[in-house]
């Protein structure tokens, strides 16, 4: 896997049609580190992240991969560097595992490149990390929500690409499944020093499984950071508009939100 | 850490591609020779090779055989092949069973091209396979226009196809109605989809276009393979998705315009062929080879079928294979919203 490209948002602006819906963002994303992307429902991260990995022309600014505007380069090249995993991909009917993580090494091949051992252990490895290569024979279709959402990660990792962007890849998993991934995540971070970015909805599991934490709000991203100094009551309070306690997450040390609702609040309310 | 498990699993699924093109092929070969052998005048497979080959044969032979039922067989065959790559590319673009060109309006408009040039314009052979081709293209970029809401897909392609073929259906009908009589009859012929009397004139601008057309379709093969996944993550791979989409439309509206343009709308081959490729390979891969064959193989068949087996008046082929389709469009519709994959 080569080292990670260096990935920044410069003045970044998207948006479907006439609709603004991320505006004049400039970040950088740290380089071999997990950073998670929050917020609440309709704050543009999906958009940014896809943004991020080229899936929609910005309407102004751009975004820097190894310095160089990604709708630039061609984009056989920068899935070479940047890999991404859309949100509640289908996989085609019939399909086995092994044919489609082999999909991921399409930007590996060319007209005249063929398939070679190289993109066997390619496949091979990526099954493995994901603990998935005893389904290598299975049809997508029969497996398990979570068993299903390995695959697609084992297709993105079957690109051994740098950067891994990942957008809500814990969706409709249950809490064991969603925790599976995520540490299957950190995995592939510390094994091979890729560069994680993702979309999570579980505020909690964000704070625990990101090194940097970008919180959004209406387009526009409110603070960024380690998720310790990021995450306060404040901040939870003025982005999703909900009050909260953050006490220390008694497993990991980092914060933990406990929302206060109108009801079954005790005294906080 | 070893592949093999990979290795095995790829060899397996690409054993089963080659095996079941193989059987196809062996499939469109014995069809091919038994249409050239059967008929009011029997001729003995040593006799068709002697004639295919040049070599002397008792009289009558060469001219039943060159001038009479090999064009017809090879129209077959040429026919039933772009139908069923067209429907094979058209169905795993759009993801979509539904989503083939006979059924979205793309050989209606063809059709309809090619009545307005035989049976008004009296044009020669040619044009109106240009002219059909023309009606082909026509139709798929109105269809695609109609059906374009940031991207093509699903449900709203198949009934905007729908409702276009029917508008399509009316001015063929129009066009009849102000037709000589004797071409009405033609065309009305012609329109079901018929291989009677094919001749060379038919058999040169379709083979020069599938030979165009063809390897066209293989080397997109590669790109119907990252877009079976969808537009995002072909897009994350690399690929030119739109670049990909529209010359894949483009080779698609033209195979199954080059078909109509040569045997009319030979009903469902399009529509039925790429379903069955997919249930003998049973895994996920793109079938456009194996889908291509299943088409020569089935008008292949439909036409001995028709020609031979049914009565005494012989039917054109478009009867039986429109016999054999619509109860399967029939069911693909009743169950297509109950297993939720309507879209």
């Amino acid at each position: 896997m080569p080292a990670p490209s260096t990935l920044q948002a410069e003045g970044l602006s998207l948006g479907y049609g006439d609709r603004r819906v991320v505006t004049d963002l400039t970040l950088e994303i740290p380089r071999g580190k997990v950073t998670v992307i929050v917020g609440p429902n309709a704050c543009g991260k999906s958009t940014f992240l896809r943004g991020l990995a080229r899936l929609l022309p910005p309407s102004a600014g751009a975004v820097l991969l190894d310095g160089k505007s990604i709708h630039a380069a061609p984009s056989r090249e920068v899935a070479l560097k940047l890999g991404i995993l859309p949100q509640g991909p289908i996989a085609p009917d019939g399909i086995t595992v092994t044919d489609l993580v082999s999909r991921g090494r399409h930007p590996h091949q060319g007209m005249f490149r063929r398939w070679t051992a190289d993109d066997d252990n390619a496949v091979a490895a990526a099954l493995s990390a994901t603990g998935t290569l005893e389904l290598a024979a299975r049809g997508v279709d029969e497996l398990s929500g979570g068993q299903r959402q390995r695959v697609w990660i084992a297709m993105a990792l079957a690109q051994r690409t740098g950067i891994l962007l990942l957008d809500e890849p814990t969706t409709y998993l249950d809490v064991t499944h969603q925790v599976e991934v995520l540490d299957l995540l950190v995995d592939l971070n510390e094994a091979e020093g890729a560069t994680v970015v993702m979309v999570l909805h579980e505020l909690n599991l964000a704070a625990r499984y990101a090194d940097h934490l970008i919180v959004m709000k209406s387009g526009a991203v409110v603070t960024a950071g380690e998720p310790s100094a990021v995450l306060t009551e404040s901040v939870v309070e003025e982005v999703f508009s909900m009050r909260c306690r953050v006490v220390p997450d008694p497993v990991s040390r980092t914060p933990m939100i406990v929302p206060i609702g109108r009801h079954r609040s005790g005294d906080a309310r | 850490m070893t592949a093999s498990p990979v290795v095995a699993e790829r060899r397996r699924e690409t054993r089963r591609v080659r095996v079941v093109s193989l059987i196809l092929l062996a499939l469109v070969v014995a069809l091919f020779a038994l249409s050239l052998s059967y008929g009011s005048f029997q001729i003995s497979l040593p006799d068709i090779v002697r004639s295919l080959l040049g070599q002397p044969t008792p009289p009558q032979v060469d001219y039943i055989v060159h001038t009479l039922r090999l064009p017809r067989a090879v129209v077959a065959v040429l026919v039933g092949l772009a139908f069923g790559l067209a429907g094979a590319i058209f169905q795993q673009l759009v993801r979509n069973p539904l989503a083939s060109p006979d059924v979205i309006g793309v050989t209606a408009g063809a059709s309809s091209a090619a009545v307005l040039a035989i049976a008004i314009l009296s044009v020669s052979s040619l044009t109106a396979s240009a002219m059909a081709l023309g009606g082909a293209l026509l139709t798929s970029a109105l269809v695609y226009v109609l059906s374009w809401r940031q991207g093509v897909g699903g449900y709203r392609l198949v009934l905007v196809g729908i409702g276009v073929g029917a508008a399509l259906a009316s001015v063929t009908s129009f066009l009849l109605t102000r037709a000589d009589v004797r071409t009405a009859q033609d065309s009305l012929i012609w329109l079901v989809g018929s291989l009677n009397g094919r001749t060379w004139d038919q058999v040169k601008p379709l083979s020069v276009a599938m030979l165009i057309l063809v390897p066209a379709a293989l080397i997109l093969r590669r790109a119907v393979a990252g877009l079976q996944l969808g537009d995002d993550v072909a897009k994350g791979l690399g690929m030119n998705v739109e670049r990909n989409r529209l010359a894949l439309l483009v080779v698609g509206v033209c195979l199954a315009g080059v078909a109509t343009a040569a045997a009319g709308p030979v009903a469902f081959v399009a529509f039925m062929s790429s379903p069955i490729a997919v249930r003998l390979i049973g895994t996920g891969r793109p079938t456009l080879l194996p889908a291509g064959l299943i088409g020569a193989v089935v008008v292949l068949a439909a036409d001995f079928i028709g020609a031979h087996l049914v009565g005494g008046t012989p039917y054109p082929a478009g009867v039986i294979t429109g016999v054999v389709g619509a109860p399967y469009l029939l069911w693909l519709l009743a169950t297509a919203n109950r297993t939720g994959r309507g879209g």
